[in-house]
């Protein structure tokens, strides 16, 4: 306590120097806050337009407050406007994507760091050079690959492409953490007499149940995204995800701005919802798929 | 133990799945991208060979041309802001209060999907009602162009929102590079006396300089491919204006059914990404990699 008070100074703080950085301080701040606004106003706005009807749109102030919020708009785009169906589309096609890149990722991943085998780091060259490859470079074969195997306008061509377009930046999040399980775990498992397939399912699965999640996460992110492989094979109402049945329907009620508000905020809300809670982990995982590359 | 590990057929069951996906999804459609470059195909009728008659047309084409200068310019913007992104990163990760929650206000928009984003940023540019202009006309502004019906702007009009969705990922990573730099490293050299600013641009971004390089060939490479936003907002248009290399492909194969130069196009663009990939290697790797 005392010592505090011997250290605190206030004379210095009126020296040159020292106003220099309250004042450098004081810009960094605005800066860095003017870029936070700058990066969510246009969110906030469109809330706001979701719950207005036209009238209020055009003849009230952009930030004046909904009054009374009409979330009819909401109502009416999710009965009238299909969006109900291309909502649990992208949660039936997300989810099977996601489980089974997750899967099929720490399935290459086990064989690749615990297994012995000669092609293994070519075979891991081949996933990382994935992550390089325009998907725009692949798309006209594969659209004639699924027309020949009648899986046009058919869900599982999307969910194929988003497991095989998805796996090698799972791979490479789920490498670092699979090269850091102690060997001996497995050594003893095997000396209790486990097999390989029990050794996997019952102990290392388990064990990276935390880069799971977080690989689990980043691609449910990027799959209830996904719009170019969706837009290309998908024609029919019936398969169409969120991503595509926006876009045509925003297409058709151009004027309608409550509508068209209501419909990207309902597109948008299971990710922000996700983000609410699981930022961290969100972070990690885009950080961990970025900076490995 | 070893020989467990080393069995053919239980590894043959872990790796052939996803094995065989990424090469039938990836990459043979590749080669066979490669291949119907050489040919006359609708799709759906009968397959032409004709060797390099559509490269020969590719060097002449004029939008195609556009379309890669498109491209190239966006890569040229993305890396600029890579230099606004790296210095907010610097002030972000000094001592900041509550750098953890504006790096993450930071990276929502990435979040978003490009639909999401473009229908969203179509309405900011809306000419009588838009967020933009309405913002402009307190600034007295009350004639501004029209921001995506302008052949001379529309380009930078879109490149506006792809920076804004892309902002917070590089923030993130420039941030995370940062804050694991040795804080014994920092101390050191502000003992020497270096200033803050000096401790930037001499000791912390050295240190980091080979994740500046990636992003380097991610904001480039990305650039190059990117589609998007330009398919969302404005489809090319107008008149071309906006074109840039995937669209095009897109126009050419899923438009006017032509896959054949449709594929020709997609080709070059995955030839153009991977020299350009390479050469960012090549001129970025003189340097020499700082320890610590």
């Amino acid at each position: 306590m005392e010592r505090a008070t011997v250290t605190e100074k206030p004379v210095i703080s009126l020296l040159p120097g020292q106003i220099g950085k309250k004042i450098g301080m004081f810009i960094f701040y605005t800066v860095l806050i003017i870029l936070a606004v700058f990066q969510i106003l246009p969110l906030i706005w469109l809330l706001f337009f979701s719950l207005k009807n036209n009238q209020e749109v055009f003849n009230t102030p952009l930030f004046a407050l909904p009054s009374p919020p009409r979330w009819e708009n909401y109502v009416k785009v999710w009965v009238e406007g299909n969006i109900g169906r291309y909502f649990f589309n992208s949660v039936w096609i997300t989810t099977l994507s996601v489980i089974f890149t997750v899967l099929l990722a720490s399935f290459a991943t086990f064989a690749i760091t615990r297994m012995h085998w000669k092609l293994k780091h070519v075979v891991l060259g081949l996933f990382m050079v994935g992550l390089m490859i325009p998907v725009h470079s692949t798309l006209i074969p594969l659209f004639s690959f699924f027309m020949k195997m009648k899986l046009v306008d058919h869900p599982l061509s999307v969910i194929l492409t988003n497991i095989g377009f998805n796996l090698p930046l799972t791979i490479m999040v789920l490498l670092g953490f699979y090269y850091s399980l102690p060997r001996e775990l497995e050594e003893s498992a095997i000396m209790d007499g486990c097999s390989v397939h029990r050794m996997f399912f019952q102990i290392i699965l388990p064990m990276t149940s935390p880069v799971i999640v977080t690989t689990a996460i980043i691609n449910m992110i990027y799959n209830w995204n996904e719009f170019v492989f969706v837009n290309t094979f998908i024609s029919s109402d019936q398969y169409k995800t969120l991503t595509v049945g926006i876009q045509n329907f925003i297409g058709q009620y151009t004027t309608d701005w409550g509508a068209i508000g209501a419909t990207l905020m309902i597109s948008i809300l299971p990710i922000l919802l996700a983000f609410f809670f699981l930022s961290d982990r969100i972070v990690e995982g885009i950080t961990a798929g970025a900076i490995k590359g | 133990m070893n020989n467990m590990m080393s069995d053919k057929k239980v590894i043959a069951l872990y790796i052939l799945p996803p094995l065989l996906l990424i090469v039938a999804l990836i990459y043979i459609p590749i080669i066979m991208t490669g291949y119907y470059s050489l040919t006359q195909w609708d799709g759906i009728g009968q397959m032409k060979f004709i060797g390099l008659d559509n490269y020969k047309e590719l060097i002449k084409d004029g939008m195609f041309w556009k379309s890669v200068y498109h491209s190239f310019l966006l890569a040229v913007f993305s890396v600029i802001s890579l230099l606004g992104y790296l210095a907010v990163s610097l002030v972000l990760s000094g001592k900041v209060k509550g750098a953890n929650l504006l790096r993450k206000i930071y990276l929502i928009p990435m979040l978003l999907s490009s639909v999401a984003i473009g229908q969203l940023w179509l309405r900011i540019y809306h000419p009588s009602n838009g967020m933009l202009n309405y913002f402009l006309s307190f600034l007295g502004i009350e004639n501004p162009p029209n921001w995506l019906a302008d052949p001379s702007i529309v380009l930078y009009a879109i490149f506006i929102p792809i920076i804004w969705q892309y902002a917070g990922f590089y923030i993130l990573i420039y941030y995370a590079a940062l804050k694991s730099i040795p804080p014994s490293i920092i101390e050191a050299a502000i003992i020497d006396g270096a200033n803050p600013l000096q401790l930037a641009y001499k000791i912390k971004v050295p240190l980091i300089s080979g994740v500046i390089k990636v992003t380097i060939v991610l904001a480039v490479v990305g650039s190059l491919k990117y589609f998007d936003l330009i398919y969302v907002m404005t489809d090319g248009g107008p008149n071309g204006a906006s074109e840039v290399m995937a669209s095009y492909m897109y126009h050419k194969a899923f438009r006017s059914f032509n896959f054949g130069y449709g594929s020709t196009v997609a080709f070059s663009l995955l030839f153009i990404c991977m020299i350009v990939t390479w050469l960012i290697r090549k001129l970025t790797n003189s340097s020499e990699e700082v320890q610590y």
